[in-house]
């Protein structure tokens, strides 16, 4: 009887062994090749074969690396949004009204030295500067819907931890039912404040367990890089499944108070935009509807409008918070 | 100047100048130039086009009698026409990109949100100024009548600046509409004020 003879763990001869150097070019390649050097059929298939691989941003920002989230939620499946759109269509009105702008004018942003200040009903208030932040918990990489109130949305490879580890360290009270988030308004720093759109600072607030949601991020990158300005350098929330605007950006004071704060957008125009604000496609906006979004980057003017979700698609996560509560009224 | 005006190209060169906003915007398109979110940029500059081919047209006029320049009036139906045919493209933009050509869904939106059916209203009214456009029309209506329904370009004129004011107060901006609401003051209140000194005239003519 013939028998295979046993080689144990059969290795490959070194002289098989694709050299590091080549491989990268080869990474290289497919990464021209979807850019559009080659032929679009090529690129689409070159496209796909380098999203398997990487969320990694263009380098031109300073690394951020994080392990991949284990959050319930923390990784969607969508594709995520070219980091191109990402970074180049924002609302973010310190730098301009309108969402080209911020891409143009945010280079006026400093974003380091920073500090974000904790104050209010907390047994540890605090002063953290950005190292402090970068190294207060492991960073992770999670991948969030985006839903903008205006009607369109992103899929985001975002940087952070979840903004209770924040929490946690600080102690809040029993009196601390609500988090307010204060910006940056820096007349030198952002030429939009000039305009009397908004009253500035730009203030955002969270009810204490909606803060303290694991899903609720304290953001310092995207696309495994830090924050560019324009999306809110150096450290933002995001909260995924509430309309975009709720996701303060550069943010330089977090206040526990005992009392529900106004919002900047609930100041300019009550009846438009709600304390809560949650993504809901029953509700609409007075001025449209909410049923469906636009997705960014997603097959060209033509492209369908997909439905919108529940929470953003996050109903098994948040749904509880709100039980027993009429979303129509606490819209 | 006026030879200019006269000339046999000038309004072929018009029609072909007036078609380039529509040209650039479907470049735009094709080669994907129009930002992240090119059906909204497609929808808004078709709107923004609307506004300004009806400010343009309302400019012959003063333009007319203040530069001297009778053979202005040539161009003013044109630039009229093409107001209506921006209005038609914005529509249909909207109602193609936005609501999916589900025309039970147009319908309730527009019923339903005073900015969308503004707008629909001033383009509606732009429908008997653009079907009388022609020169049979003005004969079969009479001068006087045919003038009188061609005011209603007011009517569009304001119902679309309110569309504009409307559209951009949910995000409190206003800086643009404050441009054209200028523009629109400038062009309606000239006219405001011909009127009333005109009338002037004809009570001083009268009792001379």
């Amino acid at each position: 009887m013939h028998l295979i003879k046993d080689h144990g763990f059969t290795h490959p001869h070194s002289s098989e062994i694709t050299p590091r150097e080549q491989f990268e070019q080869r990474r290289e390649l497919l990464r021209h090749l979807a850019t559009g050097v080659a032929g679009i059929g090529l690129a689409s298939w070159a496209a796909r074969d380098a999203l398997a691989q990487t969320t990694a941003g263009p380098g031109k920002l300073a690394k951020l690396p994080g392990v991949k989230s284990a959050v319930a939620g923390g990784m969607v499946m969508d594709k995520p949004t070219p980091y191109q759109d990402v970074t180049s269509y924002n609302n973010f009105y310190e730098f301009g009204t309108d969402k080209a702008d911020p891409a143009r004018t945010a280079g006026s942003l400093k974003p380091r030295p920073w500090t974000v200040s904790v104050e209010g009903e907390v047994g540890k208030p605090g002063t953290f500067d950005l190292d402090m932040l970068l190294k207060l918990a492991p960073i992770e990489e999670r991948i969030y819907r985006l839903r903008c109130v205006e009607g369109w949305s992103m899929v985001v490879p975002w940087m952070g931890y979840s903004l209770s580890e924040l929490i946690k360290k600080v102690e809040p009270t029993s009196k601390a039912k609500f988090v307010e988030f204060i910006t940056l308004a820096d007349k030198t720093q952002m030429p939009g404040l000039r305009s009397g759109v908004l009253d500035w600072p730009y203030t955002e607030g969270l009810r204490i367990d909606e803060a303290m949601n694991p899903l609720t991020l304290l953001t310092l990158g995207l696309y495994g890089e830090v924050l560019p300005n324009q999306n809110g350098a150096p450290v933002r929330l995001i909260v995924p499944w509430k309309y975009g605007f709720k996701s303060a950006k550069s943010i330089v004071k977090i206040r526990f108070v005992e009392k529900q704060p106004v919002s900047s957008w609930t100041r300019a125009a009550e009846q438009e935009y709600g304390f809560y604000s949650n993504v809901n496609p029953s509700v609409d906006h007075p001025r449209w509807s909410q049923a469906s979004e636009r997705r960014i980057g997603e097959g060209g003017v033509f492209a369908k409008k997909r439905p919108t979700l529940m929470f953003n698609g996050y109903e098994a996560q948040v749904g509880s918070l709100y039980a027993g509560m009429d979303l129509k009224k606490f819209y | 100047m006026k030879n200019l005006l006269l000339h046999p190209a000038a309004k072929p060169l018009l029609f072909a100048l007036a078609l380039l906003p529509l040209a650039s915007l479907v470049y735009g398109v094709v080669f994907d130039t129009l930002g992240a979110n090119p059906a909204e940029a497609l929808i808004r500059g078709l709107g923004d086009w609307t506004l300004r081919f009806l400010c343009l047209t309302l400019a012959v006029t003063p333009l007319r009698q203040w530069l001297k320049q009778p053979a202005l009036a040539r161009f003013r139906r044109m630039l009229g026409l093409y107001a209506f045919f921006y209005g038609c493209m914005h529509l249909l933009s909207y109602a193609w990109l936005d609501m999916g050509l589900e025309f039970g869904d147009i319908a309730r939106d527009i019923a339903k949100r005073p900015f969308i059916l503004v707008g629909f209203t001033a383009l509606m009214l732009m429908l008997p100024l653009a079907l009388t456009s022609f020169n049979r029309a003005i004969k079969a209506l009479g001068a006087k009548r045919w003038q009188l329904l061609h005011r209603l370009v007011y009517a569009v004129v304001l119902l679309g600046l309110l569309h504009f004011f409307w559209m951009r107060a949910g995000k409190n901006n206003f800086a643009e509409v404050g441009i054209y609401a200028a523009i629109v003051a400038l062009l309606l209140g000239w006219r405001l004020l011909k009127a009333w000194s005109g009338r002037r005239m004809s009570r001083v003519a009268a009792i001379g």
